[in-house]
């Protein structure tokens, strides 16, 4: 059954009404979703927006019957595809809408691409399910995608399998994906989350061309209200299950009324820093670093003849896309990786001529805190032991004395002293990212080299985080390399900035130079990619207000 | 991939070395001798006996004229079969072990990844349970005692198949190999509902259900392949494993295999026969790992093109 052209442009797509999700487990029944409804209306973008753990996944999910029940159960409410309730369908009749009327892009195209199949193979499955097609036509069709999204030379890219993509490459193919039944309605749940912001800029960029090319209605989730900025017609705003906020995007961005929106809009990163002048000697200098690896046959030149300073107490921004060579950076100044020539001066000592004995002594003054705090910290550590583990390790404290070392930076890092006998899995994504820091501050270094600490984070808990890595920088007197994708994280923090392309430094500024007076071409490519730019910056009132 | 290959193949060379060398001087230390249960031999003919197998040699010089023979692919006279070579014995032991242990491997994948997949589907449910508690009772009864309840039950009671022999009535192959067979089953029964759980939460097994795949598709179709990876690396070592402990299925139902001769050699103290046997089976467990480890490596794309590189 189809629908005539006239109903498609006046009904709402999807009409959700009082919906209900709660999850039924031995701890008892926990309400994820609580009475919410909202509208995507045809050729339209309604965004919801949250924290992880707010409920709009499992709301979206559950619309498909893509929750597991149990535990999952769907508790009341209606939501209407085209008048008719998907809450109320058999698992066969939903299994015929899903990737032909509706379709889903998830977040991590890493994983939400079947590794054993080639691209072509997943690409053709719902349309040969879905509709009578040859696979020669299927395929047809799959290439014509391929292309409209932006792979280029899909014939012999199409029998490739997705690790041979970027992230980027393999989000376009997830949408080439979602669109090839050409489907009334698109969920996307956090699809440029998992990507760098210029990568992220592209990929909204074709959602929001392909959705008004086609005229479908997009449910787009998110944790960031920025992202949505630029493509959102509608914006639900929702915080532990319920909504908090509705509105179209001008009534949500410019007269917020609920505090929890207020809060969201105040997480996306704006301004930068009061300026400090750094006025003292440098702590570490690098001098014509060059890092290359070795892969297969080829060698691959990370870094790329790089030189520059960081001076004492400032905070020094790296800032490239993956694959610009700024971890290898970080990793070089800290001996983690050697690097193939060059000088790394630190505090007059030459790092990389350094013996394994003088280099643990360094390593208490140099520490690294890493992206992702959930690989980063040992799962059968506890909180205690973690912390505790390199004061032992460099004679800071013995057995005796340690335990109120470890409570004192259970303070600083801001977790409450009960919790110092959890373990990792036990604790959300913003407070493992402060034990990490206390473990990297332990030993009271002088420098620590931070490695994307917020882009695995929400914008909520980042804001948060970078709060305290500012707070304790100055607290400590640290002096710091912050690593980030991310121009307008780097912004909030650092005092001057080097923006890296493809292993060489492209330009190096002070922080608020390089945003007002960009000389080079990538750097103004890397602003422009800052989501929500156009919009936050027409509204000078934001500007300085946050973070001041 | 051919490099790769290559490397794996030296190094087996030093695992070999160390299991000659350790199985040679093992089998020497022992107490008794080849000729020292035969009572009351003449000096002179023990002598001359020795002499014909050097045994009058110093044990190292035994040792190096051993692993000469050995580089020409020359295991040995046999001790206790005089006149025969441990090579023809190995030749005419081993293609009923290898049959008997193929029959037993089909019998362990079929019923195991069945099993195994089947209780991933509704993990901690009566589905799951069932299956996994017939494959942990399958682990834990030894074919020592399988074999006679089989026995019993379908060849005494049912009359329904043979009780023993190999290859002399119809039918006589099915339980053998299923003794055989079980213990493996219940491993890669393990195996699977380990790698399909594991496969089965992946993200792109939810892409997979958002495109509308029914959920047979969604397991045939996506999840099998990650899924029985383990499953394959475990071939090799199972392979190599039904061949080198078949003895006790033999011995249990008559057949005239490799392992019988196996554990007779040991017995008689048949040094070249242990020697032989052991330097056959240990190269074959390395083969067979090795072609396991290709195998699964193969079927994941990832490394597949990291080996095809090179």
């Amino acid at each position: 059954m189809r629908w005539t052209c006239a109903a498609r442009r006046t009904d709402p797509v999807l009409k959700v009404e009082n919906l209900s999700v709660s999850f039924v487990t031995r701890m008892g029944t926990n309400k994820a979703v609580d009475d919410i409804s909202f509208t995507v209306e045809t050729g339209r973008i309604t965004a919801v927006i949250g924290e992880s753990g707010s409920g709009k996944s499992v709301a979206c999910y559950s619309l498909l019957g893509l929750i597991p029940q149990p535990p999952g159960r769907i508790d009341g409410g209606r939501a209407l595809f085209h008048g008719q309730d998907l809450l109320q369908m058999t698992a066969a009749e939903l299994r015929r809408i899903r990737g032909r009327d509706i379709a889903m892009v998830f977040q991590d195209p890493m994983t939400c691409l079947n590794p054993y199949m080639t691209i072509g193979q997943q690409l053709v499955e719902p349309l040969l399910y879905h509709k009578k097609v040859s696979r020669a036509q299927a395929r047809d069709r799959a290439l014509e995608l391929l292309d409209e999204v932006g792979i280029r030379d899909p014939a012999s890219t199409i029998d490739n399998y997705p690790h041979q993509f970027s992230g980027g490459m393999r989000q376009r193919v997830m949408i080439a994906m979602a669109l090839i039944n050409e489907p009334e309605l698109l969920i996307a749940d956090e699809p440029t989350t998992a990507l760098d912001v210029t990568i992220q800029a592209q990929i909204l960029k074709l959602l929001a061309t392909l959705q008004a090319k086609r005229n479908i209605g997009i449910l787009f989730i998110s944790h960031d209200l920025a992202v949505v900025a630029d493509i959102a017609d509608q914006i639900v705003v929702m915080q532990q299950g319920r909504i908090v906020e509705t509105g179209n995007r001008d009534a949500i961005f410019r007269h917020a009324s609920h505090p929890y929106t207020q809060k969201l809009l105040q997480a996306i990163p704006r301004g930068g820093k009061p300026v400090a002048l750094p006025t003292s000697l440098p702590l570490v200098t690098v001098r014509n670093l060059c890092t290359s690896f070795q892969s297969g046959n080829t060698v691959v030149k990370a870094v790329d003849d790089v030189s520059f300073e960081v001076l004492r107490g400032e905070v020094l921004g790296l800032v490239g896309e993956s694959g610009s060579g700024k971890s290898t950076i970080g990793r070089s100044l800290l001996r983690l990786v050697h690097a193939s020539s060059g000088q790394i001066d630190f505090d007059g000592i030459d790092v990389t001529a350094l013996q394994r004995r003088e280099l643990k002594n360094l390593r208490r003054r140099m520490q690294f805190i890493f992206q992702d705090p959930f690989a980063s910290l040992n799962p059968r550590m506890t909180v205690y032991d973690t912390l505790a583990e390199p004061l032992l390790l460099h004679g800071i404290e013995t057995r005796s004395t340690v335990g109120a070392h470890v409570l004192r930076l259970m303070d600083d890092v801001g977790l409450a002293r009960t919790f110092v006998r959890k373990y990792p899995h036990e604790f959300s994504g913003g407070q493992r990212q402060r034990i990490a820091i206390g473990r990297a501050l332990a030993t009271r270094p002088d420098f620590v080299v931070a490695d994307e600490p917020v882009s695995a984070l929400d914008v909520t808990i980042q804001a948060q985080i970078l709060e305290l890595m500012r707070e304790l920088g100055r607290e400590y007197g640290l002096t710091m390399l912050f690593i980030s994708h991310d121009l307008s994280v780097v912004r909030q923090l650092a005092d001057r900035i080097v923006v890296l392309y493809k292993g060489k430094i492209v330009e190096q500024a002070a922080t608020e130079d390089l945003f007002q007076r960009p000389q080079q071409a990538y750097t103004q490519q890397l602003l422009r990619s800052i989501p929500g730019s156009t919009l936050l910056a027409a509204d000078p009132s934001g500007t300085d207000t946050t973070l001041s | 991939m051919w490099r790769f290959i290559g490397f794996r193949v030296l190094q087996s060379i030093p695992v070999l070395l160390v299991v000659i060398t350790v199985t040679f001087f093992l089998v020497r230390i022992a107490p008794g001798g080849p000729f020292s249960s035969e009572k009351a031999v003449i000096p002179e003919v023990k002598a001359a006996l020795e002499a014909q197998y050097r045994l009058n040699l110093p044990m190292f010089e035994q040792y190096t004229a051993y692993l000469g023979d050995l580089a020409q692919g020359d295991l040995g006279p046999s001790f206790k079969y005089p006149g025969r070579s441990v090579n023809e014995l190995i030749a005419a032991g081993f293609p009923v072990t290898a049959e008997l242990g193929l029959y037993a491997l089909l019998v362990a994948i079929s019923i195991g990844a069945v099993a195994g997949v089947i209780a991933s589907l509704r993990p901690n449910t009566a589905q799951d349970y069932i299956p996994m508690s017939v494959a942990m009772i399958g682990i834990c009864v030894p074919s020592l005692l399988m074999g006679p309840i089989l026995i019993l039950v379908f060849g005494i009671y049912l009359e329904w198949l043979p009780v023993s022999g190999w290859g002399d009535m119809p039918g006589d192959k099915i339980l053998p190999a299923i003794t055989l067979g079980s213990t493996y089953a219940a491993y890669i029964a393990r195996l699977s509902r380990a790698g399909m759980l594991e496969v089965m939460s992946q993200d792109y097994i939810r892409t997979a259900r958002a495109k509308g795949l029914p959920e047979w598709r969604v397991v045939v179709g996506h999840a099998l392949r990650g899924g029985l990876i383990p499953v394959v690396a475990f071939l090799g070592p199972a392979f190599a494993g039904l061949l080198s402990g078949s003895f006790v299925v033999e011995t249990i139902f008559q057949i005239p295999g490799l392992g019988r001769f196996y554990v007779q050699a040991a017995f008689n103290r048949d040094y070249t026969m242990i020697l032989g046997a052991t330097v056959f089976l240990a190269t074959l467990i390395v083969v067979f790992n090795l072609l396991s480890d290709i195998l699964a490596a193969w079927m994941n794309p990832r490394l597949r093109s990291q080996y095809g590189e090179r």
